[in-house]
Parts: C-alpha cells; structure tokens; sequence
C-alpha cells in the first residue's frame, strides 16, 4: 500500500439563545423549565389573524454578537419564511433570516497554546425563532411543549477552518466567553443555550491523490467533551469507511448522524437525498430591518474589550503566563475585580495567585462572582502586599482571605492576630530557635556541613524543624537565611 | 404553450404540504396551476430593468417592541383546542423521519 496522509475539516454551525426577557416576536416570557405550555400565546401558537412584532433587544444582542466577530452588518435585512412540517413548529414555517443575514464575512480569534492564536472565519450570523420540544415517549405518541417555541436564537456558522477536534473545543469555548462577556446569553449547553453542529469530513491524500470524504454533520452534542470527542470518532469513521469503500464527496451525500452517549459513538439519522426544500419566502407580516450608521454606532458603543484581546493584555501587560490570563480573563467579572485589586495596589503575579487560588474557589462554593464575596478590591491589595511585605506566608494569606469572607466586617488586624498569621521575621529570635535545632539535630547538621548528596534534604529537614517549632509562623526565608549563615 | 408544471411537481409540492392527493385531483390541479403560472407569465412582459426587488408591499421598516412580558394564555387555554392531549401537552402521533 502507498503512502496515506489526512487531515479532518470541521466546520460549525451554532444555535445561541440571546437572554432577552420576553420571546423574539411575542410578550410570553422566556421558559425556565415552568409547566409545558404555560408560556405560550396566539403569536407563538400560530393563531391564524396574529401579527408578530420583533423584539428590539434580541435584535441589538445579535448586532453586538455579529459586530464582536467582526462581521459586515447589512445595511437592510428582512425576515423569511422557512417552511417544514413538524409537530414542535405550530405556524408550519419557522421565522427566520435567508438570503439577507443581520452579519456576514467575519473571523473569530482562538487561542492556541503558547499564547499563539488563529482566526476562523465567520461566513454569516443571522438571528431566528427556536422551536418547541418534541418529547419522545413510549407508544405511537409524542408530547409536545410549545414553551420553547419562538425564543429567539443566533445562528452563527463558521468556515470549514477548524483542523483538529482541540480547535473545535477551543472555539466553542471562546464563543461562550465572548457571548457571556457581551451579555446576550447565558451560554450554558447542558441548558440548550448553546448548540454546536459540525459538519466534518477528510481529505485524504493516498499515492500522491487527493480525496475528500462525504461531509457529515452531527447533531445532538450537549457538553464542550462531547463536541470534541464527536470529531475525533468521526475522523477515525470517516477514514476507515474510506479505505473500506472509497466513498467520496459528491452531490448529495452529506449525512447527517447523531451523538450515542453511551457508545461513543456517531449513528447515521438521516441520508440527504437531496437538499432539503424550504420554500423561503419573505415574512408579509414583518416588515424589514434598516441598520441606520447611528443605531449601529450606539449598539458598537456597547461591545467591551474581547476575552482574547483581555488575555493577551493581561500576559503583555501584567506579565502572567497565559494560563493565569485564560484563568482570569475566563469570566468578565473576575478580569475585571482583578484589574481593580491591581488598581487598588496589589503586585499582578501575587493578585492573581490569592484570586485563582483562594477567591474563585470561594466564589465556586458560594455560587457566586468574586466581585460579591464581599471582600473589597482594597482587602485583597491589601493582603496581597502583606505577603509580599513579608507578614502572611503564601498560605496565611489564603487563610486570611477565607477567613475575611465568613466574616466581612472584621479587620484583618483582628483577623491576623486572632489565628496567629503573621510571619515571625524577628531576626534575634529566629536566630535563637535556629541554634537549638541545630543543637537537637546533630546528624542533619553533619550531612549539610559534610556538602554530600544529602545536604539538601537535611537542610530542609532543619527548615522543617524551625517552622514546627513556631507552629508554621516564621517566615521560611529568614530561616533559610539564618540557616546558611550558621551552616555555611 | 408546454404546461408550466407537471404532474410530478404538483405531486412533489402536495408532499412537502403535507396534502394527499388522489391521481384525478394531482391531474385537476396541474391543469388549474398551469393556468396560473401561465397568467403570471404576463408578469414577464413588464420591463423591470431599474426596479428594485421588493421586500415587503409596505413602504415602511424598523417597527419593534420594547422587551417586555407580557401575561401568556397558561396551558389550560392553550391546550383546550387542542385535538388531543397528554396531560400538560399536546399529543400528536409518533414522528420517526426527521425533516
Ligand atoms: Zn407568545
């Protein structure tokens, strides 16, 4: 056999749902999981004689979302009948946006490792209804709820640019802080709030041809784990239906195949005969959108620094490692408190060290940002400088922090002398408690002093027996210090 | 003048429709549409070399609503004309092939 070489193509094709209060076209609130249809009204029902009239915010959301990924804005745009028959769409056509989309030829920028970035293209963004929820059950039955039906949705579908299952993860995950940061959505998948489609396929280069596979989309993916592993089985399928069949793409032989979570595996649900025939027609009951310069410049007034951008400022200018950026720049909150404990003083690295290891771990267990832990921007300067200043070890400052959120409004004066935090620097007598372990300790002193391959070991040892002594108050490095002085 | 439709469009749009057709009515309604088509034709006729596509016969754009909830019908006055109903849902047969 000659020599096969391959590569996986994946493009997405994503459903955001915008967190407007009411639903696209109607004033029935946005469901939450209340009693199936108890949120519906004539306009999302269907009712023959309603109008439909268009929701002002989701429409803004969508800009902001297309203006983030750098998409052109159609200066006139219009809504279009999309029509298809299932049970879970009662007017039998799905509002949505066909050949005019709100936003078009755009990129998003993702992070790769190493600081290192890539831009995957937008093709279009254009806002639509959702539908309701078909419920399966046993029988010749299906329950229908009609709560879901007409909240509005952002569809965004990227370029074929993603090369690996890790891109497609990374882009889903970037799409997800960007949209929380801009405040359209809350983003949470296993909530339905985000739903990626890819669409994949190969291209195989066997005895110096080229061959691409048939593209298939899969659908039913409701985890960032989920997503990715869904590509890497597709790759490995896709390339053992080639050597098998030698299929390749054609005119109508995309598939579509769903996620199996419990065999891991893609399973084929529908073969496309041929595209599916929607019927598009612009929407009578809704007249078009005009983006005036004025409008678009008030929404683009809007838009705030990009999680990428933040991330890469927070390593240029605060010189964190690109894990402490992504870490902090994961939640807009949380960049921004740190930005304010860094305003208020604090040393970046140290700052970034109390927030990731004590604040957001307190923020996870209270269900809340560490902007509303009720400790002050000014509380974590100030804790942060005192480990630099030397009074809090590393680990009495994460105490003191944990220990000021139970009680806010005690002073960390109070909060330091009550659980005896602050560090022992006292040279005079530090250098008396050192002399006496030295004095208990004749074998580890003689295997520092002798310099041999257990030196180091003891000398910590000694270390060790120092901080026991002072019940871990005395600060390591002037032990250290001391240590060297009298060893050397 | 060649039919404008024929019978396997007609059969084909009566499908997407959702309509069930017998063979006498597939063969009436290509005739009527035919007709139709054929009077639409007319339509070419006019020269539309400057004209602008229309989008909506309304000389009018940007009509929104503030978001704002509104009060919806609960599921009792939602359900009640419905033709069957499992509990707070509406009950429809089984669809197997997705569209
Ligand atoms: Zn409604």
């Amino acid at each position: 056999m000659g020599e096969l070489r391959y590569r996986v193509v994946v493009g997405l094709e994503i459903h955001v749902q915008l967190c407007t209060k009411s639903k696209m076209f109607c004033g029935c609130a946005l469901s939450f999981g209340e009693e199936a249809n108890s949120r519906v009204c004539p306009v999302c029902l269907g009712m023959p004689g309603v109008l439909p009239v268009m929701n002002e915010q989701a429409l803004e959301y969508a800009v902001l979302v297309a203006l983030a990924l750098d998409c052109k804005i159609a200066e006139f745009t219009k809504w279009d009948r999309k029509s298809y028959y299932y049970p879970d769409l009662p007017k039998n056509y799905q509002i949505s946006q066909y050949d005019l989309p709100l936003g078009s030829g755009g990129f998003i920028e993702i992070p790769l490792e190493a600081g290192r970035t890539k831009r995957i293209g937008i093709i279009r963004a254009h806002l639509e209804e959702d539908a309701g929820k078909n419920l399966h059950t046993a029988g010749n039955f299906s329950q229908v709820d009609l709560n879901r039906a007409g909240t509005p949705l952002l569809e965004i579908v990227t370029e074929p640019d993603m090369s690996s299952a890790a891109e497609v993860r990374t882009l889903a995950v970037e799409l997800q802080r960007m949209v929380r940061y801009l405040g359209v959505s809350e983003a949470d998948m296993q909530k339905g709030h985000m739903r990626f489609e890819p669409n994949i396929n190969l291209i195989i280069t066997k005895d110096g041809v080229e061959y691409k596979t048939p593209i298939v989309e899969v659908k039913n993916l409701n985890s960032f784990r989920v997503l990715e592993r869904s590509v890497d089985v597709e790759e490995q399928r896709q390339l053992d239906e080639f050597l098998e069949t030698g299929e390749v793409m054609g005119m109508g032989n995309k598939t579509t195949r769903g996620w199996d979570d419990i065999n891991q595996v893609t399973v084929l649900q529908r073969e496309k005969e041929e595209a599916p025939d929607y019927r598009y027609f612009p929407d009578p009951d809704l007249v078009p959108v005009e983006f005036k310069c004025e409008w678009l410049e008030d929404i683009r007034s809007r838009l705030c620094e990009l999680p990428i951008k933040r991330q890469i400022r927070f390593v240029d200018e605060y010189k964190l490692s690109d894990y402490d950026a992504g870490v902090l720049t994961a939640e807009r909150s949380t960049a921004e408190f740190f930005e304010r404990v860094v305003a208020a003083g604090g040393k970046p690295k140290r700052v970034c060290n109390l927030l990731t290891q004590v604040g957001l771990k307190l923020a996870n267990e209270k269900g809340c940002s560490v902007a509303e832990l009720d400790i002050t921007p000014k509380d974590f300067a100030q804790v942060s400088n005192d480990v630099d200043g030397g009074i809090l070890s590393a680990s009495g400052a994460n105490k003191a922090i944990e220990l000021k959120a139970q009680d806010p409004d005690k002073p960390f004066s109070v909060i330091y002398e009550e659980n005896n935090l602050i560090q022992k620097s006292d040279v005079g007598e530090l250098e008396q408690i050192v002399e006496q372990v030295i004095v208990d300790n004749p074998k580890a002193v003689e295997d520092v002093t002798s310099g041999g391959k257990k030196s180091k070991k003891a000398q910590s040892f000694l270390l060790g027996q120092v901080m026991q002594k002072t019940k871990g108050q005395a600060n390591p490095k002037v032990v250290s210090e001391i240590l060297d002085r009298k060893l050397g | 003048m060649a039919a404008k439709i024929d019978q396997t469009q007609v059969k084909k749009v009566a499908k997407l429709s959702r309509l069930d057709l017998t063979e006498t009515e597939a063969a009436e309604f290509t005739g009527q549409l035919s007709a139709i088509l054929e009077y639409m034709e007319k339509m070419n006729e006019l020269d539309t070399t400057n004209v602008q596509p229309l989008a909506h016969c309304l000389p009018i754009s940007n009509v929104f609503r503030e978001d704002a909830v509104k009060e919806s019908l609960g599921t009792e006055k939602t359900l009640a004309n419905a033709p069957q109903r499992d509990g707070e849902f509406f009950k429809v047969p089984k669809i197997l092939d997705e569209i």
